[in-house]
């Protein structure tokens, strides 16, 4: 496949669509939503090429973990979004699997801007309802998702109201953890 | 430009579409059969931030944005051609996509013949016309006698 | 007693029909048409272009139709309308030393290279009416020379190899861009250009008057004033290299102050600039002035309480958007408020009526 193809047939319908699902996902952590309209090249899923396509730009930097950082990909994101690859303590967003993510180095924006923090696009095996138990806003008594670990999200909820945002993304499949998420 | 640029060419004739004015280059187009293709990318009209420099020389600043639409194909061989044109005519960018493309291909000669170079030609003629008429209002400064001999 | 209302939809619905009634005037005139504001009206079109902040002389030409005239309202169309665009990227900075000049005067250099072009100015105009304007009239044909081929030097260049003019520092690489981030002060001069580029033509001309009248001791002279084409490099990420996405017309000017020197710096001449988009040359000299004013800090000048020195006051009050936003909604519903305002003073003058009374 060539690498300029896999973008949003129709882009403004498409991403109207993906937007509603990562806004879902994030008000109602724990809640998993299938999306599409992305075919990416490998290694990206398509639930991550979507949220790629739909969030990003030429002023949202990404990071790119080692095995996600091929031409191929580099091309697909530049010629669809034609946001810039960084370095961790710039990035707007960050793309890869977990054991990969250098999540001490992200900017976790400042009390002024919050929102100046990286959003990271974390790509799992598996991805169900089976897991760590989540409490918080978005959240009626508690939720379940199956989440790579626990320690470091509890420790992001702490820096409230700065902190990392997390989706997490598997074949068609996206979930969210926003940084107001406590986890156990 | 550095002559061993191997985009120089390329360069040239994208930044010429950019500039050209949408009917003639609509005129000029008008007379080829478009070839076999698929969109890559749909005609999109967006906004470019133009930069300028502190006093022509210094440190960057935004000075504003200008409308732009750019629109990108592949040909049935697989060449991709991209068009950027200044404004917001979505045809003209697709036109520019496909000359992209085709003057990457064996049909490079005839296009260049007979769209890009008359609309080379056109352009430089409007521009010269310009150059002639600021040229004519130069001061041509005389001193005068001065009047104590 | 808090009482929400609603209606007056019809009331709107009918305010509106008539706008476009009134818009289109007298139906025995002929109608005007967008390409006609854009030729002929150019120089509206342009300072809506600058101020609007997006270039793009059909939708200005089109934004000067809808508000029948009124800059400011046309200036508050494009500004939204440019909110809807994606942003495709930013181009390279624009090298103004390749404009193809419509005009280049400087009132420091006579024999400046390149000579003084007037191009199509009103200067030397006798500003009396030209009724053959009123009616249908031939134009006679503009006179034309061999052009110019070369490029035109900046005037400034020249002072710059005598070592005569202070050095422009360097910036970021991504210069700080209002549109996206709120502004902060102090203010980086990247920032403060950014806002005097698209603020309001009126108060930049007098802000950069006042600095001419005494109010921060700016006595400038404009080294070089050019109008003309300037092509915009662009960087396209899917190609790996940069082409020409279009050209635009702006106006650049500046201008050189006599600076005594300070304690790091050794006395020369100091910049101010001032680029406009569009033939804007009125707005393009005022920026210059005040950008100068503004940088009494960075050249180690005192402050001497000049409203142009205030960065506060200059950057949030040159925007005529923020500005007339602000000022025009007082005019809206404020029934509420009001009554609460109404309740307070009858209050008061009880209370006081009351003491007064006690007194007696």
């Amino acid at each position: 496949m060539h690498a300029l193809e896999g973008g949003f047939a129709n882009a403004p319908i498409d991403a109207a669509h993906a937007f509603r699902a990562v806004m879902n996902v994030t008000a109602r952590p724990g809640v998993i939503e299938a999306v599409q309209g992305a075919t990416p090249p490998a290694p990206l899923s398509i639930a991550a090429g979507v949220v790629v396509l739909t969030l990003c730009d030429p002023e949202t930097p990404i990071f790119l973990t080692p095995r996600y950082d091929t031409p191929a990909v580099r091309d697909w994101i530049a010629f669809h979004t034609g946001a810039p690859i960084c370095a961790p303590a710039d990035a707007a967003f960050a793309l890869g699997e977990w054991d990969q993510m250098p999540v001490g180095e992200f900017p976790l924006g400042t009390s002024e801007y919050p929102d100046r923090s990286t959003t990271l696009i974390v790509e799992l095996p598996e991805l169900s309802t089976d897991g760590a138990t989540l409490r918080g806003p978005g959240i009626e008594h508690t939720a379940t998702l199956s989440l790579p670990e626990i320690e470091t999200f509890q420790s992001n909820a702490q820096h409230f109201p700065r902190g990392l945002d997390f989706l997490f993304t598997c074949a068609d499949r996206l979930a969210g953890l926003p940084r107001t998420t406590k986890v156990s | 430009m550095d002559g061993s640029d191997p985009n120089a060419a390329r360069k040239a004739w994208m930044s010429m579409l950019a500039k050209s004015p949408a009917t003639l280059l609509a005129q000029l187009w008008g007379a080829f059969v478009p070839p076999q293709h698929s969109v890559l990318r749909a005609p999109e009209i967006g906004g470019v931030m133009v930069r300028g420099r502190a006093g022509a020389v210094g440190a960057a600043f935004n000075l504003g944005e200008m409308t732009v639409t750019r629109a990108s194909i592949k040909l049935s061989d697989g060449t991709v051609g991209h068009g950027y044109v200044q404004g917001r005519d979505k045809a003209q960018a697709l036109t520019a996509a496909l000359i992209d493309a085709m003057m990457q291909t064996d049909v490079a000669p005839r296009v260049q013949a007979e769209i890009l170079t008359p609309l080379g030609n056109a352009m430089d003629q409007m521009k010269s016309t310009r150059a002639a008429k600021a040229a004519a209002t130069k001061v041509d400064f005389f001193t005068m006698v001065r009047g104590e001999d | 007693m808090y009482v929400a209302v609603k209606g007056g939809e019809r009331a709107i619905d009918n305010a509106h029909a008539w706008l476009a009634e009134e818009r289109r005037g007298d139906s025995a005139v002929a109608e005007l048409s967008v390409p006609q504001i854009r030729e002929q009206l150019a120089l509206a079109v342009n300072r809506v272009m600058a101020e609007g902040s997006l270039y793009d002389p059909d939708l200005a030409a089109l934004a000067i139709k809808q508000s029948r005239g009124d800059l400011i309202e046309a200036i508050f169309l494009i500004r939204a309308y440019r909110t809807t665009l994606p942003r495709l990227g930013a181009s390279l900075p624009v090298e103004t030393e390749q404009m193809s000049c419509d005009r280049r005067v400087s009132a420091t250099f006579k024999d400046a290279p390149g000579g003084q072009i007037l191009g199509p100015t009103f200067d030397y105009t006798h500003r009396l009416l030209d009724f053959k304007l009123a009616a249908d009239g031939e134009v006679p044909q503009a006179a034309q020379t061999t052009g110019r081929e070369e490029q035109t030097p900046h005037i400034m260049s020249f002072l710059d190899r005598e070592d005569l003019i202070q050095v422009e520092g360097e910036g970021a690489d991504v210069p700080d861009d209002l549109t996206r981030a709120p502004m902060e002060l102090p203010a980086s001069r990247a920032l403060r250009l950014q806002a005097l580029t698209r603020g309001d033509e009126g108060f930049i001309l007098g802000m950069a008057y006042s600095t001419q009248r005494g109010h921060a001791r700016n006595h400038a002279f404009v080294a070089e004033l050019r109008i003309g084409a300037v092509p915009v490099e662009m960087d396209i990420p899917e190609l790996g290299f940069a082409i020409e996405i279009g050209e635009v017309t702006l106006t650049e000017c500046e201008t050189v102050n006599q600076f005594k020197g300070s304690k790091t710096e050794p006395p020369q001449f100091t910049r101010g600039y001032g680029l406009v988009f569009g033939m804007t040359e009125r707005k393009a000299i005022s920026m210059a002035l005040v950008d100068r004013a503004l940088r009494w800090a960075e050249l180690g000048e005192d402050n001497v309480g000049a409203p142009a020195q205030d960065e506060e006051f200059v950057l949030y009050h040159c925007d005529n958007i923020q500005a007339t936003g602000f000022l025009e909604h007082i005019k809206l519903p404020h029934y509420v408020d009001f009554q609460s305002e109404l309740e307070l003073i009858r209050k008061l003058r009880r209370e006081a009526t009351a003491l007064q009374q006690v007194a007696e």
